[in-house]
């Protein structure tokens, strides 16, 4: 009786585990022999239905092993989360087609069909992915123009930073504040002379033949160590009770978040110049990074305000009932909690930059995504833009996910101190 | 003079000094540079003002919603892609919504394969550059599209193709007549709601006002249609050769590639951020509420509506607005696929023909300055009515 009403229950369990196995199987049978064998098993019905067959039988199918508390545990656990309704059936059902359908040839382009060795764009097939074009660019991918034989001082300036970077997780508290102001003070000298070079011997190397990734990480890196302090004191300034600072903190502020990141890189690029002294000229990196830096600085002043205003007044209090000066409060007492508020924020703010240094190819800066326009213009390599776009977009994801898990990571750990 | 007077007026130097010095090393680098640009303008035999906006612009664009061709003014030119800018957003901003509200959703969703499926789309599409997206969806996704003589065919109305979305064009007659027929409707659908309200806050009576307004909507347009003299035609786009190797179509609307992937990675990359507002707005709805709602036996769908949506909408909206400011404010990166926007068109064209750097930096920086600032006193005006009135 229960087969007409076509109700499944508990007592007939294994007829309807039977019937909707079949019928799922049928489903995936028929995905199945489209997707890869090129053959409709449905052919036979009108295009439509034979085009939603597998979704249709699937539904039914899932729909007859959908049983409450069969005791059985895998088809429970199946049932609790794919299959818990019919909207949920069908979705399921979705999910899984598209995986089915589009996920085999991705992995055939991105890596079954590619070819990887050779040295000329003859040497692929033209069936996949053509990885011979990254693997040729590869060193002007990372380096840009920049010399083969002197790459040594780029890779060194990152290994600095890298180990001192690594050296605050190690080394105990006590010497964690030397590397930070290392890392501040010292290292942006360092690093600035070994790369552009002209002293101790080192040749020169000029700006223009920066990029590549490393260029990439060579703004986002200035920038952010010069960002911070100065988001730090235009957060103070905006929250300042002498009017002529807080109101110029705040016009500062708007200005550079209501306008798009473009605009200003424009503006570095075309218009600074004009305001300069008649004669005098300024690389145009480094008009590049002084416009990001400012840029974000107002981006930082805002997180950094967030922080501010949600610790409470009472700390005011104290330290000022402590005899401290507005200086010395914030300095010792305030900044240290506000920032320790704001990290999460502060690491997204570090991620949307690195996200942003890209744009800067649009002022004639060659950094990854403006080297692969070039290297996909080249007689020799035209039509890998696909290649070339999918690898910088893989590069950045990387780092862009790691980041953000490091964020997330830390939101966790210093939401449960408090 | 006692030391009461003394320390105040101490205090109040204190306060007068720390802003003297700040406005008057504002006032002396204005002043600095202007001097600066003054004198390189001078070299360059260029002065300072805005009568260039009504020269000749003569450069074309290739993508207008007004009538534009060279002989137009450089004023006319900045509307184009200023409007260009308004549109790609608009567009931008209506599929980010629609795909953020899907996948926030989606994170939520009791179905482990749709909330996995959602998780990875914002983790890949939030974490690569925009820039990048941008660049895929132009030079890589869309350049694979088929010539016009293999379009990709939709029904024979409208067609795919590497040189753009060919898609059938309105041609309205009396189309002022239909326009009013709506706002008409519009307005008798505010009517019908207030009085549904008075009817269910007086007497307690409920009147179905979304079914009616539903009705509304759709017989006020078709009345116009059959008594109003309203006539809408297609114009199909045709293929038409236009020598012996070089196809194309002609008629109906071309939509082109640059407008279509700045859209889509606007839209996509935006979406994300959206779906993470929406997943957590309505996680910050207490259990609580859902269960008391369920105590005093509303429906599932009018817990939603009525308990959970409103209170969820107020944690959404003002971060989804920064998302929409964020997203016009990228839209900017058409400059570097050659879409004609603000930032192409003046910034670009413009400034390279006329070289005044000033004056169009500083007014396409202004013009994004005034977009943010009335969306987001907008916003500040909206929070203020939605928020909890505290009695």
């Amino acid at each position: 009786m229960n087969l007409i009403t076509l109700k499944p229950n508990k007592e007939n369990l294994n007829i309807y585990l039977a019937l909707g196995t079949s019928l799922l199987c049928i489903s995936f049978i028929d995905i199945f022999t489209n997707t890869f064998l090129d053959f409709n098993i449905t052919g036979f019905l009108p295009s439509i239905v034979s085009y939603l067959s597998p979704l249709i039988l699937g539904t039914f199918g899932l729909h007859f092993i959908r049983i409450e508390y069969s005791g059985n545990k895998t088809l429970d656990k199946i049932n609790k989360n794919l299959n818990s309704s019919s909207t949920n059936a069908v979705l399921s059902l979705v999910v899984i087609f598209i995986l089915i359908k589009y996920v085999p040839s991705l992995l055939n382009w991105l890596f079954f069909d590619a070819n990887f060795l050779g040295s000329t764009k003859e040497d692929c097939n033209g069936e996949g992915a053509c990885w011979v074009f990254v693997r040729v660019w590869f060193n002007r991918f990372m380096y840009g123009m920049y010399p083969d034989s002197e790459q040594w001082r780029i890779n060194l300036s990152f290994l600095i930073l890298l180990s001192s970077i690594g050296a605050i997780f190690i080394l105990p508290q006590a010497f964690k504040k030397y590397i930070v102001l290392f890392l501040l003070f010292i290292f942006p000298i360092i690093a600035l002379n070994l790369i552009s070079g002209g002293i101790f011997g080192l040749k020169l190397i000029k700006t223009g033949s920066w990029g590549g990734l490393s260029l990439t990480f060579i703004v986002s890196a200035f920038a952010l160590i010069f960002c911070f302090p100065i988001g730090v004191f235009l957060a103070l300034g905006r929250r300042s009770d002498l009017p002529a600072i807080k109101y110029s903190s705040i016009g500062f502020i708007e200005l550079w978040r209501g306008v798009p990141l473009i605009t200003v890189l424009f503006m570095s690029a075309v218009m600074f110049p004009m305001f300069l002294p008649d004669g005098t000229y300024m690389d145009k990196l480094m008009r590049v990074i002084i416009a990001i830096t400012l840029f974000e600085a107002a981006y930082m002043a805002e997180v950094v305000r967030g922080g501010l205003q949600a610790l409470p007044r009472g700390q005011y209090d104290a330290a000022k009932s402590l005899g401290m000066g507005y200086w010395r409060m914030h300095f010792l007492v305030i900044m240290p909690q506000a920032l320790k508020l704001v990290i999460p924020g502060i690491a997204n703010t570090f991620l949307a930059l690195v996200k942003d240094t890209p744009l800067i190819f649009v002022v004639g800066l060659l950094e990854l995504a403006g080297m692969i326009g070039l290297a996909k213009t080249n007689p020799k390599w035209l039509g890998m833009a696909t290649e070339g776009y999918v690898f910088a977009a893989i590069v950045f994801w990387i780092i862009c996910f790691s980041m953000s898990r490091y964020s997330q990571k830390l939101e966790k750990k210093l939401s449960t101190d408090r | 003079m006692n030391l009461k007077t003394f320390s105040i007026d101490l205090k109040n130097k204190r306060r007068l000094i720390p802003q003297v010095l700040t406005l008057l090393s504002i006032v002396l680098a204005i002043s600095y540079f202007a001097f600066n640009a003054q004198v390189n303008m001078d070299n360059r035999g260029i002065a300072f003002g805005f009568g260039f906006l009504t020269q000749e612009a003569s450069f074309d664009i290739g993508f207008s919603l007004i009538d534009y061709d060279g002989s137009n003014s450089y004023a006319r030119a900045f509307l184009v892609g200023l409007l260009n800018t308004l549109l790609v957003s608009v567009i931008g901003i209506f599929f980010a919504t629609l795909i953020g509200v899907t996948v926030g959703i989606g994170r939520l969703s009791s179905n482990y394969l749709v909330s996995k499926f959602s998780e990875v789309y914002v983790e890949v599409f939030r974490n690569i550059p925009l820039l990048l997206q941008l660049f895929f969806w132009y030079f890589a996704a869309l350049r694979a599209l088929p010539l016009p003589e293999e379009a990709i065919n939709f029904y024979d109305i409208s067609y795919l193709t590497v040189k753009g979305w060919y898609v059938p064009k309105f041609i309205w007659t009396n189309f002022s007549i239909f326009n009013y027929s709506i706002i008409a409707a519009i307005i008798a659908i505010i009517f019908v709601s207030k009085y549904a309200k008075k009817q269910r806050d007086e007497f307690g009576k409920h009147i179905s006002s979304f079914y009616i307004g539903l009705a509304l909507l759709f017989t006020l347009p078709a009345l116009s249609f059959l008594i109003g003299g309203v006539t809408l035609n297609f114009e199909i786009p045709v293929l038409k050769q236009m020598s012996t190797t070089i196809f194309n179509f002609d008629g109906g609307v071309s939509i082109i590639p640059e407008l279509m992937s700045l859209a889509m990675a606007l839209s996509m990359y935006t979406a994300t951020f959206i779906a993470e507002n929406v997943r957590a707005g309505i996680l910050g709805i207490g259990k609580g509420q859902k269960e008391a709602a369920a105590s005093i036996g509303l429906t599932k769908a009018q817990i939603l509506k009525l308990v959970v949506l409103p209170q969820a909408l107020r944690i959404i909206i003002p971060p989804t607005t920064n998302q929409y400011l964020n997203l016009t404010k990228n839209s900017s990166l058409a400059a570097a696929i050659a879409y004609p926007d603000i930032v192409l068109v003046f910034a670009g064209t413009a400034l390279m023909q006329t070289g005044r750097a000033i004056e169009i930096v500083s007014i396409t920086m202004g013009t994004y300055l005034l977009i943010s600032l009335s969306i987001s006193t907008f916003m500040n005006w909206y929070n203020e009515s939605v928020a909890i009135k505290e009695k």
